[in-house]
């Protein structure tokens, strides 16, 4: 069994360097988008971000859910939930329905609207690089020990030391652990999620099972439709039959 | 050859030029792409074109399903002259849905792609094979009626044979994917205002399409007897009025036992946005008409008729544009409002519709009884016979 990857920010520490945000536009290939980057928002260009919420920075990035709703919503499969952890998606498969989008409990996948040609965009936590055992770019470049990568387990494991050795620092709280069923990017806060933006409304168990409890229902609904409206059939007909003869016989006596 | 010059009246200009405006639309969205042709955004990735295109749209083709259930299953064979064009309205529904998703997608070539890459957990592949499947069920139920017109009598006789079949098919189709538009917002409890999310939303989209299928009908009926003048009995059109106005009262009463049992009836109590652009739907999708239509003399009034059926149609369409815009709170403030050229092609496609309508109304048997299987089969041995 390959062991599930995962990212571990933690705001106490991170000193809102921005050096994350660069090494994830350099490792993409992707263009400026905004000469200050704690002014930047996600978008087709930019797949994290810093933000400053007063004194606090954090950083907005795809959670790679362990059960992603974008993976389950998508007609087409063109999302993956790789064995690794990272979620990532195929540009050929997609044809642009954009359900992905509008699905995503953490409001992650961006759209190329100017283009004819259109992609959804995200991050895929560098599957490329850690495939090959190395560490996603962000956690490379992060100077501070806010953005660090490693086994999920272990990821966790750190987490709780962190929260156990310096317990005034910390909101006692592993945002990913059990959010929508969990994710492979996980948080900690001096402060309360929501107020750095995190989707905190989020149900324990994993949006997907939403979804499930109606499509359940199908083979029930098709194999009850069937037998309900040919026997409906069958039972009309008849009456309407019974009721002309009984008219005609009546027709005939008179 | 005599040259048809065809009379200018009015709705002819405004459809003109609406078709106009529409395909400059159209030239936008295939070479500019979404944001030149939208006002779509990261923050609302869906907009008029699902939330009317599709959803009203495959809802409002739902009287297609509903009459034949009627007429072929329940065999109530008084409404046999409305099977036709509800049949016709639904085949047409479905072929401008697809036609609109063409301008949503953002890869519309990648359409068939549902065919070969499966993904049964998805809703929306659900909703992707159904609308396939059921819009060829329609072209089997319409066809019928141009095998008639050029008298391919053993073809139609064969038709006939599989055409219960196909039709208990096409309801099965219907009732899964009608109620499967609702399941689509299942999946984002936290994202939607409470007044309108709702385990039940399946049931909801699948009770309201019913009703406001059924008023479709009449609406469709009440412009083919102006522009033809062979309409249908009032009496039955009357009928049909008030079984859609029961239908949706029944799922409103659904509605308000499942907003008090969650505990979210209190939300209607607040006046805000959200609660004002839900009596809206309401009062002009339900209460109105159902309190016209419940009295005699309304319902057999034609324009009495008529207007309740536009009333629920309007209070349909803003259903379906709440649950699948308004009710939706985005990230951050920004709004959403349809652009000039997404409410263009939207009207296109309306214009379009009404127009195919009305061109196969008028060349085919649509608004004649269909042939029963005894005179098939005699003008069979007639046609043998003088062969
Ligand atoms: S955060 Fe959104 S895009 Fe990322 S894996 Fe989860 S559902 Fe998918
Ligand atoms: S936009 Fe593409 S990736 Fe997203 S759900 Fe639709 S087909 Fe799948
Ligand atoms: S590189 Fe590290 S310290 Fe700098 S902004 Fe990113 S997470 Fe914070």
């Amino acid at each position: 069994m390959l062991k599930q990857k995962a990212i571990l920010f933690d705001a106490t520490l991170c000193v809102g360097c921005g050096e994350c945000y660069l090494a994830c536009k350099q490792a993409n290939d992707l263009p400026e988008t905004n000469t200050d980057f704690l002014k930047d928002h996600l978008g087709a260009n930019t797949y994290t971000v810093v933000e400053q919420y007063e004194d606090v920075y954090t950083r907005k990035l795809c959670m790679h859910c362990v059960d992603p709703t974008c993976v389950s919503v998508c007609p087409v499969g063109a999302f993956t939930k790789t064995e690794l952890g990272p979620v990532t998606y195929d540009e050929d498969k997609c044809l642009g329905c954009r359900y992905c989008m509008q699905a995503c409990p953490h409001h992650i996948p961006r759209y190329e609207w100017s283009k004819v040609n259109p992609r959804v965009r995200k991050c895929i936590m560098c599957y490329d690089k850690i495939k090959n055992g190395e560490q996603t770019a962000c956690a490379e470049a992060c100077p501070a020990e806010a953005t660090i990568f490693g086994n999920r387990d272990e990821i966790i494991e750190i987490a709780k030391q962190r929260l156990a050795e310096n317990p005034d620092s910390y909101y006692q709280h592993i945002y990913g652990l059990e959010e929508a069923g969990g994710t492979n990017v996980l948080a900690l806060s001096p402060v309360p999620f929501d107020k750095l933006g995190f989707a905190t409304n989020l149900p324990k168990e994993p949006l997907p099972t939403y979804t499930a409890k109606a499509l359940e229902k199908i083979p029930g609904v098709v194999a009850g439709g069937g037998v309900f409206l040919a026997a409906m059939y069958w039972l009309t007909k008849r009456k309407n039959k019974i009721a002309e003869e009984e008219k005609q016989s009546n027709f005939t006596k008179e | 050859m005599k040259l048809i010059i065809p009379k200018i009246t009015f709705w002819r200009v405004v459809a003109v030029l609406i078709v106009i405006a529409g395909l400059y639309s159209t030239y936008l969205r295939l070479f500019g792409g979404l944001s030149a042709s939208t006002n779509l955004s990261d923050d609302f990735p869906w907009g008029l074109w699902i939330g009317f295109d599709i959803l009203v749209g495959v809802g409002l083709a739902a009287g297609g399903f509903s009459i034949c259930a009627i007429v072929h299953i329940f065999n109530i064979e008084k409404y046999k002259p409305l099977a036709r064009p509800a049949i016709l309205t639904a085949f047409l529904g479905y072929l401008l849905v697809i036609f609109g998703l063409i301008y949503d997608l953002g890869k519309p070539y990648n359409i068939w792609h549902a065919i070969i890459y499966w993904n049964p957990r998805s809703v929306m592949f659900e909703v992707a094979w159904c609308v396939m499947l059921y819009t060829t069920v329609l072209f089997l139920e319409f066809i019928p009626v141009v095998l008639e017109k050029y008298r391919y009598y053993k073809i139609l006789n064969f038709m006939k044979k599989i055409g219960i079949p196909i039709m208990i098919v096409g309801i099965i189709l219907s009732t899964l994917h009608q109620s499967s538009l609702g399941s689509l917002f299942l999946i984002i409890p936290q994202k939607m205002s409470q007044i309108w999310y709702s385990p039940l939303l399946p049931v909801y989209f699948f009770i309201s399409a019913i009703g406001a299928g059924l008023s479709m009908v009449i609406f469709e009926a009440y412009l083919s007897a102006r522009a033809f003048n062979k309409g249908i009995e009032a009496e039955l059109l009357s009928r049909v009025g008030l079984i859609s106005v029961i239908v949706l009262m029944i799922g409103f009463v659904i509605k308000v036992i499942d907003l008090i049992v969650s505990g979210n009836f209190t939300l209607l109590l607040t006046i805000n946005n959200y609660s004002l652009l839900y009596y809206l739907e309401v009062l002009i999708g339900i209460f109105i008409p159902f309190g016209l239509l419940i009295q005699k003399t309304f319902r057999e009034n034609r324009r009495w008729l008529y207007a309740s059926a536009v009333m629920v149609i309007a209070g349909f369409l803003l259903n379906r544009l709440n649950v699948s815009i308004s009710s939706i709170s985005p990230e951050t403030g920004v709004s959403y409002f349809p652009s000039v050229n997404e409410v263009s092609v939207t009207l296109m496609l309306i214009v379009i519709g009404l127009w195919s309508f009305k061109l196969i109304a008028k060349n085919f048997p649509v608004f004649t009884e269909e042939m029963h299987q005894e005179e098939y089969e005699a003008k069979l041995k007639e046609n043998t016979a003088t062969n």
